[in-house]
C-alpha cells in the first residue's frame, strides 16, 4: 500500500562505493549490542521486545510485501501461544516440539482464514480478517483448554533440546535471540525469492499480476500463510518467556498494536517493524506504572503516522540523504 | 404453556425482540457506515466511538445541563456531528487521495484516542441512563410483555433509516451525493461545492452514530468500550450485505439481529460468532455480499 500512494523521488544520491561494507558493519554492531544487552537491561523486556518485533516483522510480510492489511494478526500471535502453552504444560511437550505446534497451529489457522479474507481486497479484506479474528476470540473465551479468562498459568519453560534449562533467564534470552535472528533470516529469503518478488508484483500491480499469467490468489494465500507462521513463532515464543497465554493476545487491540508497530517504523522494510516494536514495547513499558491509559498515546501516534509520515521513522531515514548514501532502500 | 420448535413462546419472542433491538442498532451504524463509504471511501472505524460519545453526551447534558431525554435525542447527534466535520476538515479529508487502507488507520487511531480519553475521565464501569417518564413500563401483547422504551427502540430506528433512505433516493441533495459518489469531479464541474458534501456526510454518518448512541443509552449502560466491540459485529454486517446499497445495509443490519436472537434461543454458545459464521458463508458463496455488486 506503501508505494502504490507514495511516489518516492529518483534516487540523486547515489550510494557509496563502501555502503555494502558499513550496511554489513553496522548489521555486526546491532547482533553484538543485542548480545550483550541483557547485562545492561532488564532481561524479560529484552525477551518481550524480541517477540514483539519478530510479530510485527511477519505482519509487515503480508502488509509490507503484499499490499494486504491484515485487522487480524493477534488470532494467529495469541492462537498460537495458546496451543504452545497447552502442548508445553498439559502434554508435557518439550519447548521446541511445542513452538512447532504452535507455529503449525497457526499456519493451519492463517490457511482457514486466508482463504476466506482473499476472495475480498484492500477495505474489505482488513474488515473480514477483523471479524474471523474476533470470532476466533470468542472462540478462546469460551473453549475449553484456554480456560476463559484465567488463561494457561504457570507454563513451563522446560529443557530445549533435553540439555539448555530454559528457566535461566540468560539461557532464554539467547534462545529468544537465536529464534529472532532465523526468523528474520527467513523473512529475508522469503522476501528475496522469487515468490517475494510476484508477491511485490501483485503489491504493485494486480490486475497486470493476473494478465502475466500468475495466480494471484494462490501466491496472496502463501504469503498469509508464511505470515502467520511466523507470527505464531513469536507468540509461542511469547506464550514460554511469559509461561503464561491470555485472552490478552488474542484481542484486536493486539491486532492493532501490531499494525502501529509496523507503520511507526516503516512499512515495507526489514528494520521498520524492529524498531516500531522497541518503541511501541518501551513506551508500554515506561507508561505501565502511571495511570495514564496507553490507548489514548497509541491512539493519537496512529493519527500523527497516518497523517504526516506514511514512511514511518525507518522509511523516512532510508528516504534521506544519508540513508540513499549508506544505500538502504525501502522495499528490499 | 405454547411452545415452537419445543421452546415456550414467551422465551422465543422475548429473544426476538432483543434481535430486532440490537438488528435496529446494526441498521442504524451499519447505515452510517455504508453512506460514509459510498462518498468518502473511508471505513469509519470511529463509527463505534461516534456513537459512544452520542451516548456519553445524552448522559453528560442530563447530568450537567439538566436536559432531558428527547432534547438530547436532537442535541446529542448535532453535537457529534459538528465533531465530526471538524475532524473531516481538518484530518481526514487530508487522505483522500491516498490508498483509502489509511482512512482506515486514521480512524482507528482516533477510535482508540476518544475511547481512552472517555476511559481516563470516566472508567470503565458502565454508568445507567434511565429511560424518560413517558416511555417506561411495559404492555401486554397476550402472548409477551413488550417495554415500551424497547418498541419505541425498533420504531425509531426505523423511522430514521427509511428517513435517510429517503433523503438520498428522494431529494436534490441526495441526489448530488449519488452524483458524487459516480464521478466527483464532474459533479464539481457543475458547480456543486464537494468538499462541502463529502464534510456533511461525515457529519451525517457519524450522526447517525450519535443518535443510536442516544437510543441505546437506557438499554444498554453508557460506558466507554460500548462503541468498540458492537464496531466489529457492524463490520461483519456490512460485509454481509456488501456496502454498494443503503437499502442493503439497512435491512441486513435488522435481518442478522434477528438471527442473533434466535441462534441465542436455540443455541446460546454459537450466539457470539453466529453472524461472523454467516460472513464467511456468504464470502465463500457469494463474495460480494447479499446486495452488492460485484467489484
Amino acid at each position: 500500500m506503501s508505494a502504490k500512494s507514495e511516489t518516492v523521488a529518483p534516487d540523486h544520491v547515489a550510494a557509496h562505493p563502501r555502503a555494502g561494507q558499513v550496511r554489513l558493519a553496522l548489521v555486526a554492531v546491532a547482533l553484538a549490542g543485542l548480545l550483550a544487552a541483557p547485562m545492561f537491561l532488564y532481561p524479560i523486556f529484552l525477551m518481550k521486545l524480541l517477540a514483539f518485533a519478530l510479530f510485527a516483522s511477519a505482519f509487515n510480510l503480508l502488509l509490507g510485501y503484499t499490499g494486504l492489511l491484515s485487522f487480524g494478526h493477534a488470532a494467529f500471535f495469541g492462537g498460537a501461544a495458546y496451543f504452545t502453552a497447552h502442548a508445553v504444560k498439559v502434554w508435557g511437550w518439550p519447548p521446541e516440539a511445542g513452538i512447532l505446534l504452535g507455529v503449525a497451529g497457526a499456519a493451519a489457522l492463517g490457511l482457514v482464514i486466508g482463504a476466506i479474507a482473499i476472495r475480498r481486497q484492500g477495505i474489505y479484506f482488513a474488515m473480514i480478517t477483523l471479524a474471523l479474528s474476533q470470532m476466533f476470540f470468542f472462540f478462546c473465551l469460551q473453549a475449553p483448554f484456554t480456560h476463559g479468562e484465567d488463561g494457561i498459568q504457570s507454563v513451563p519453560r522446560g529443557h530445549l533440546f533435553g540439555l539448555i534449562d530454559l528457566s535461566q533467564t540468560l539461557n532464554m534470552y539467547y534462545f529468544v535471540l537465536a529464534v529472532f535472528v532465523i526468523g528474520l533470516l527467513v523473512i529475508r529469503r522469503f522476501v528475496n525469492s522469487p515468490f517475494g518478488m510476484i508477491l511485490k508484483s501483485i503489491r504493485e500491480n494486480e490486475q497486470r499480476a493476473i494478465s502475466l499469467g500468475y495466480s494471484v490468489q494462490r501466491y496472496k494465500l502463501g504469503a498469509f500463510v508464511m505470515s502467520a507462521a511466523l507470527a505464531g513463532l513469536a507468540g509461542g515464543v511469547k506464550a514460554l518467556i511469559f509461561q503464561f497465554a491470555t485472552l490478552t493476545d488474542v484481542t484486536w487491540q493486539m491486532s492493532g498494536e501490531v499494525i502501529l508497530m509496523t507503520l511507526l517504523g516503516g512499512i515495507g522494510t526489514l528494520l521498520g517493524p524492529i524498531v516500531g516494536a522497541g518503541l511501541v514495547v518501551s513506551l508500554q513499558n515506561f507508561l505501565a506504572t502511571s495511570d495514564f491509559p496507553v490507548t489514548i498515546i497509541t491512539g493519537v501516534v496512529f493519527m500523527i503516522c497516518v497523517l504526516l509520515f506514511r514512511r514511518g521513522l525507518v522509511g523516512e531515514f532510508f528516504a534521506s540523504k544519508i540513508g540513499k548514501r549508506l544505500g538502504f532502500r525501502a522495499e528490499s | 404453556m405454547v411452545m415452537i420448535f419445543g421452546i415456550p413462546v414467551q422465551a422465543l419472542m422475548g429473544q426476538l425482540l432483543v434481535g430486532l433491538i440490537n438488528g435496529s442498532f446494526y441498521a442504524l451504524l451499519s447505515l452510517g457506515l455504508a453512506v460514509i463509504f459510498g462518498l468518502l471511501r473511508v471505513i469509519n472505524f470511529a463509527h463505534g466511538a461516534q456513537y459512544m460519545l452520542g451516548a456519553f453526551t445524552a448522559l453528560l447534558l442530563l447530568t450537567v445541563g439538566g436536559i432531558n431525554y428527547w432534547l438530547a435525542l436532537l442535541l446529542a447527534p448535532v453535537i457529534v456531528g459538528v465533531l465530526a466535520a471538524v475532524v473531516e476538515r481538518t484530518m481526514l479529508s487530508r487522505l483522500y487521495k491516498l490508498d483509502h487502507l489509511y482512512g482506515l488507520l486514521f480512524t482507528f487511531g482516533l477510535a482508540l484516542a476518544i475511547e481512552g480519553t472517555f476511559r481516563y475521565f470516566f472508567g470503565a464501569s458502565g454508568k445507567p441512563y434511565a429511560p424518560p417518564a413517558q416511555l417506561t413500563g411495559a404492555v401486554n401483547l397476550g402472548f409477551m410483555f413488550l417495554p415500551i422504551y424497547r418498541g419505541w427502540v425498533v420504531l425509531a430506528s426505523l423511522a430514521i433509516c427509511i428517513a435517510v433512505w429517503l433523503l438520498i433516493e428522494k431529494t436534490k441533495l441526495g441526489a448530488y451525493l449519488r452524483a458524487a459518489t459516480e464521478n466527483p469531479v464532474l459533479v464539481q464541474a457543475f458547480g456543486v461545492n464537494v468538499p462541502l458534501l463529502l464534510t456533511l456526510t461525515y457529519a451525517l454518518g457519524a450522526g447517525l452514530a450519535g443518535f443510536a448512541g442516544v437510543l441505546a443509552a437506557p438499554v444498554y449502560q453508557v460506558s466507554p468500550l460500548m462503541g468498540s466491540n458492537l464496531i466489529i459485529i457492524v463490520f461483519a454486517v456490512v460485509v454481509v450485505g456488501g456496502m454498494g446499497s443503503i437499502l442493503g445495509a439497512i435491512v441486513t443490519g435488522y435481518m442478522l439481529g434477528v438471527v442473533e436472537g434466535l441462534t441465542k434461543v436455540f443455541y446460546p454458545e454459537a450466539s457470539n460468532i453466529v453472524i461472523f459464521v454467516i460472513m464467511a458463508i456468504v464470502l465463500i458463496l457469494r463474495p460480494a455480499g447479499l446486495f452488492g455488486k460485484e467489484a
